[in-house]
Order: structure tokens, then sequence, then C-alpha cells
């Protein structure tokens, strides 16, 4: 009975969609505003229905009612209560469910929050995302119904798939899809600003809020996505240029492009065209994302829905908003402005910026379609995999890394690059010492990783450098914004120390031990003590003791272990990680083989400044939303008292 | 003022071609991942050939799971193709015969860095021509600057 009413919410919410997008465009054009008003309202009742459709799936997978199709096909008696509920969305339908909850959430929060705005522009974003929300309620109850009921209800689920019960991989897909579904919101400012056929430096203000809070959450998402990765997949690897991995990095390079574009269209008023377009782009990339990932056109672990229907549905979805947001930009972008740029200037780096970003998302695109492009034209069977996209990447980020510090130090419209020259001399010279220095001490590390290395802390020490200038300027709290740019820029610098050291002095040691044997690695000694049996809550493991012989962590000991799943007759390996000030010991278990036992060790070093650098950037994003929030609360209360 | 700026780009340019030329030249050694499924035993005694092992082994595509390269793979397959890379190595093979003999028995697919021919051109060469194609573009709005803006 829940579930149907929650198949009942949903099939209401399509009809308020339906509503909100009529009231809104006419309420819009014939300048009614309580049409308009009603439009808010409608974006709140789909939000709330939706959300009901979604409180019913959760119910039905924390009671277990196997009766669901979906329920029975992810779930399991024996299965933790918070895993019952991460596998609402480690499926298809729930999947999609979250995403169509997630757009109406951002509707609805927009309706609430953002009233700088003129009404008309307000009214035709919210149609735009209702046309959104129309779409992918179609998509979900026409061919992905997640309340659909099988004949006959079996006593047990199936389970879901256990490298998926973890708990990074629980917050994983809601962070993305936050990620992903925010620059609906960003298409949305693009395409109703060029009906509406006013796009100017104060559209620019009012996008951003929402581009930055969609790009916090893309970088967390993607981030915890990665973390995942390197403790779960049982090897360390961090990225493997997968192309479900790349799907992900589209929206978030062009998405990092378009808040740098933006910036400029704010404080200079040009590059609207080309602002309007990345925000179009940036959510036809996250669609293709979806695509691509749902339609099992790619192998990958990821592609839990290998249903053709299902994937053409979502592609004339892709189809329809890209070239809708497209034809509305050719028909009535904006001619565009004549205004140059003094080459030293920041909106010049900005577009130095952007002309990086542009050709590294489209290189990844390329890279990634590239091998389906070719067979479906009738050409050779390629792969593109991680040597490609390292040997072309490595080369982009070197330019980038040089000039990316200058960018925030110089002035805006007009200023010259011997100012910078005092100013960023100690950043300079601390990241060529230390380069040094590791190149001496460090002997064997490759040159490419020592120029990265160096370009990093380049970038590190000019953030530094920035933001130091900048706390000296910030008056008060409201003007937070200002370390957005330093916080953020020092989180990428970080980001890359902690990927070149990880994969340039990278130790590893596999051997086959019996209990009692040692073995040394990273200049510590460990003995190997057996193999136990322990039970888990659903499943069996092996786990296996090395304890350190000496070193900071003596006494202690590593416990790597197997698991088995009885309900989904599949087992995982997870990896014991001792964390260091300089990095961690990774250790995992494979089979017995004539009575002793492979063990893999790696040092990482430094691979958790990855994340740490991930979550920086994420900071330095909230840090510009925290204050534009402020700033907008005041604009209205002002705007208000007017 | 703009006189400094003015030769911006130029220095833009000399950077990237700089970068390129370093990256060029030590490319094939930074490219080392890890690996989860070399067996003990596996791994060659000599450490230099052992690091071109490695190296190689990363640009050949596990043709069972096919995410992953066969220095990654568990599939008895992957571990074949691991014991051929060592063996050949170890008898002098150059790291360019050995991806002819494997790309001759499976074919381009298992190359995850595909080779550089007409084929795969514009896969190459496209990051280059973007870059290209973007300072031209940004080249129009920076020159307008001298006339425009006057400050």
């Amino acid at each position: 009975m829940i579930a149907e009413f929650g198949h009942f919410a949903l099939i209401s919410a399509l009809c308020v969609c339906l509503v909100q997008v009529g009231v809104a465009f006419s309420g819009a054009a014939s300048g009614a505003s309580d049409l308009m008003r009603m439009g808010d309202n409608a974006a709140r009742a789909q939000c709330g229905l939706v959300f009901i459709a979604f409180g019913a799936l959760t119910y039905s997978f924390v009671v277990s009612d196997f009766s669901l199709a979906v329920v029975h096909a992810n779930s399991h008696i024996a299965k933790p209560l918070v895993y019952k509920i991460a596998g609402v969305w480690g499926n298809h339908e729930g999947s999609m469910l979250l995403w169509v909850l997630i757009l109406a959430l951002y509707g609805a929060a927009f309706s609430v929050f953002e009233r700088a705005m003129p009404q008309t522009l307000h009214a035709r974003i919210l149609a735009v995302q209702g046309l959104m929300g129309i779409a992918f309620l179609v998509f979900l109850l026409a061919t992905s119904n997640p309340f659909s009921r099988l004949d006959l209800a079996p006593f047990e689920g199936r389970g879901l798939t256990p490298i998926l019960q973890d708990p990074a991989l629980a917050a994983h897909p809601p962070l993305l899809y936050a990620g992903y579904v925010g620059f609906s919101m960003t298409f949305s400012f693009a395409v109703a600003a060029l009906l509406e056929g006013q796009v100017d430096r104060a559209w620019a203000r009012w996008m951003r809020p929402w581009t930055l809070l969609a790009w916090v959450f893309l970088t967390l998402g993607i981030a915890l996505g990665s973390y995942w990765a390197y403790y779960e997949l049982g090897w360390g690897g961090f990225w493997f240029w997968d192309p479900v991995e790349n799907a992900s990095l589209m929206p978030w390079l062009a998405g990092t492009a378009l808040l740098h574009s933006a910036l400029v269209a704010e404080r200079r008023g040009t590059l609207i065209n080309w602002t309007l377009l990345l925000a179009i782009v940036t959510f036809a990339l996250s669609l293709a994302g979806t695509f691509l990932v749902r339609s099992g056109v790619l192998t990958s672990v990821h592609a839990f829905a290998n249903d053709p229907a299902r994937g053409v549905f979502i592609l004339a979805i892709l189809a329809l908003f890209t070239g809708g947001g497209l034809a509305v930009y050719g028909l009535r972008a904006p001619a565009s402005s004549r205004d140059g740029f003094q080459p030293a200037s920041r909106e010049a780096l900005l577009v130095t910026n952007n002309i990086f970003l542009a050709t590294a998302t489209v290189t990844v695109f390329v890279g990634t379609i590239y091998p389906l492009v070719l067979d479906a034209i009738g050409g050779p069977k390629i792969s593109v995999g991680a040597p490609y996209f390292n040997a072309v990447f490595a080369p982009l980020t070197i330019p980038f890394l040089i000039m990316l510090p200058l960018g925030p130090m110089l002035a805006w419209r007009g200023d010259t690059f011997s100012s910078l020259f005092g100013r960023l001399a100690p950043a300079a010279l601390a990241a060529v010492l230390v380069t040094c220095g590791l190149a001496l001490t460090r002997s064997g590390t490759p040159l490419l990783a020592l120029v990265l290395l160096g370009g990093a802390f380049w970038l590190v020490g000019g953030a530094l450098t920035d933001m130091v200038e900048r706390l000296r300027r910030l008056k008060n709290l409201a003007q937070t914004p200002l370390l957005s740019a330093p916080v953020a820029h020092a989180g990428l610098g970080v980001m890359i120390i902690g990927i070149i050291a990880a994969t340039a002095w990278r130790q590893e040691l596999v051997v086959a031990v019996a209990p009692g044997d040692q073995l040394r690695i990273a200049g510590q000694s460990l003995r190997f003590e057996g193999v136990r049996e322990r039970a888990g809550p659903n499943f069996t493991s092996e786990q296996a003791s090395l304890v350190y012989l000496d070193g900071p962590h003596e006494g202690a000991d590593l416990r790597p272990e197997r698991r088995f799943y009885e309900a989904e007759r599949s087992q995982t390996t997870e990896a014991a990680i001792t964390t260091d000030l300089t990095g961690h010991l990774y250790a995992v278990i494979g089979e017995p083989v004539d009575g002793k036992r492979v063990v893999r060790i790696w040092y990482h070093p430094f691979v958790a400044l990855i994340w740490l650098g991930a979550v920086l950037m994420a900071c330095g994003g909230a840090l510009g939303l925290v204050g534009r929030v402020r700033l907008a609360g005041r604009m209205h209360q002002s705007g208000g008292a007017a | 003022m703009g006189c400094i700026g003015l030769s911006a780009t130029r220095v833009v340019s000399v950077v990237i071609m700089l970068a390129l030329i370093i990256s060029a030249l030590s490319m094939p050694m930074l490219l080392s991942g890890a690996a989860h499924a070399i067996d003990p035993g596996e791994a060659l005694s000599d450490p230099t050939l052992e690091a071109r092992a490695r190296n190689l082994s990363l640009e050949f595509r596990c043709l069972v799971c096919q995410n992953q390269s066969i220095d990654d793979s568990d599939a008895p397959l992957a571990r074949d193709l691991r014991v051929m890379v060592r063996t050949r190595l170890v008898a002098g093979d150059t790291d360019a015969e050995i991806r002819t003999a494997v790309t001759q028995r499976y074919g381009e697919f298992v190359l995850f860095r595909p080779r550089f021919a007409g084929h795969t051109l514009i896969l190459w060469l496209l990051p280059l021509l973007l870059l290209g194609l973007g300072g031209w573009l940004a080249r129009g709005v920076f020159s307008r600057a001298t006339s425009s803006d006057v400050e």
C-alpha cells in the first residue's frame, strides 16, 4: 500500500510539474504575477510529492518489502539498516528517483531563496526546471518505475552488490547527483535569460552561487568516489580514467570553467555569450554522463542498467535539452561584446584558464567516445585508457600550473606582470628550492614528476601569498568570498602534490608468507601472524594480522580481510590502512597457496593529500557561497526597505 | 603599461612549448600505476627490467576484465601476457618490439595508449589544436584592448 502511495505521489508530481511549466511560462509572457507565484508554489508542491515517493521507496527497503521488484533485486533481510537505506539508490530505478528528488529540491530551494531577481526571469527559470522535471518523471514512470510489484512476493531478496555496501559509497551517489543536477540550475538560468532577452552582469551574479553550490557537491562526490575506489578495489589506485569517472570529470571541468567565466561576466560584463554556452554545455555533459552510465554503452562497474530502451529514452532527453538549449542560444544569443582585455589583467588570465579547461574537457570527451565513434564508422577497434590520458594531461597541466597563481593577483582591467614580480618571488623561490631539495634527496624521481611537483609547490605558494594579501584587505566576515579563490587554488596544488608523490614514490611488496614470517617495506618491519575466521552481520571473513615490529606503530597491527557475502555469493577484499604523516601503509591478502598466504603491501606516500586537496577546493567553493548568501540576504533586505 | 603585457601571449606560448618538450622527454617514466594482480615470484630480479615490465603492463588492456590493464587484472590471460612481456624483456626485446608482438597477437584493442597513426591522428593532435584555437580566438580579444580600452 505504501508503495502504491509512492507511485501515486510520483504521478501527482508529474501533473504538478506540468502545471508549473504552464503557469510559469504563461505568467512570464503575460506579466501576470499571480500566475508566476503559482509556479513557485507548484515547484514546492512537486518537491513535496517527490519527497513522499522517495520516502515510500525508502520505507519499502527498510521493511524489506520483497513484493517490490527493486527491493527484491537489491536488498536482503540480513543487510544492516544503513545499507538497506543506501540500497534505495544502489540500483537504476532508485538512483533515478534520487535524481528527480534532487532536481525538485533545487527547484524548491530556488523558489524559496532566490528573491532578488526580476519576477519574469525567476518564473522562466522555474519553468525550464519544470521541463526537466517532466522529462525525468516521464522517464521514471515509463521505463524505470521503482514501485512495480512482483506477482509473487519472494521470501528473500537477492542482496546488494557487496562492494557497494560501504559508507563512502552510500554517500557518493547523493553528492554526485547534487552536483550533476545542480548544473540543471545553470542550464535553466541560461535558457531562461535567453528567452527573457536580458543577459547582463546581474544575471551572472545571480547564477554564480548556484554554479558554486553544484560545483562544491560535484567536487566532493568525485573525491568520495575516488577515495572509495582507493580503499575498496584493493590495490590503492585512486583514478583509473574509467569512462564513468570521465563522465563525472567532464561536467566538473566545464563547471570549473563556467565558475571562472561567470566571474568575468559579472565583473566586466563581457564573455557573456561564452558563459551562456558553458552553462548549457556543463549540464549537457552531466546528462551525457548519466546517459553513458545508465545506457550500458560503456563497459563499467557502474553500469547496472543495461536496458537499451532506457538508454534510448535518456539519449532522447539528452538530445532534446542539449539541442533545445543550443538552439535557443543560437537564435537568441546577444551580440557579442566588442570590449577588449589588457593582456596583463585578471580577466585575461581567466580567459587563459578557460582555454585550458575547455581543452581539457574536450580532450576527456573525445578520448572517452573516440573508440565508440571509430567503431561505429567501421574503423579498427581501439582502446583509450589511462596511459593516453596521463600522456596528454601532464603537458596540459604544467603551463596551467605556472600561470594559475598570476591570475588572482592581477588587478581587473589593467595591470603589469612586473607588479607581480616582487610579490610572487618568495613563492617561486620556495618552489624551486623545495623541488631541488627533492631532486637531490629522492634520487630516481622522474623529471616530469619533479616538474609537476615544482608547479604544484608554486601554486600552493602563490595561493598562500594571495591569501595573506587578501586577509590584509578583509574588513569583516561578509567579505569571506575574497578567500574563496586562494583556498580552492591551494587545494588544487595540494591535490596535485598528492597525486604525483603517490605515483612517483610508491613502494610495493608482493610475497607469499607463512605465520611468523617477517617482511620489510618503507623502512618498517612487520610480522605475519596468520589468518583467522570472523563473522560479520551479513558476511564471514578471513582476517589476517600483520604486526609492526618497529617504528611509531610498534605493537599495533594491520588487519586486511577477505569477506564472503553469502546472500550475494561474492567476495570483497578489504584493505587495511595505517595512516602516517608521510603516507599510508596499505595491505591486502590474497588466496592461500601451499600453506602460505599471498600478502600485498604498498606504501602510498602523501596519498591522503589528494582528498585533502579536494576537500580544500570544496571549502574554497563553500567560502564563496557563504559570503554570497549573506550578501544576497542583505541586498534583499535593503531592496525590501526601498 | 601595455608593452609588458603584449609579450604575454608570446611568453605563454614559449612556456607551453617548453612544457611539452620536457614532458615528451620524461613521459614514459612517470606512468607507473599501482598493481594488485602480480603474484609472488612473477617480478623480475633486475629492477630496471621490472620497471619496464610494469610500465608496459599498464599499457595493455586485459581482454577478460576489460576495464583493467593486465597489471591490475587477476585473470589467467592477463597473467600469461605479463609472463610473456617479462620473458621477452629478459630476451632483450625493446619496448616497441614487445608492443608490436602483443598487438599482432591480440589486435589494437589491447593497447590502452593507442598508437600514433592515421586513424588516431585527431585523438593525439586535438589537445594541441584546441589550445592553438583558443589562443587564436583570445588573441582577437586581446588585440582589441589596445584600441578600445583607454585607461
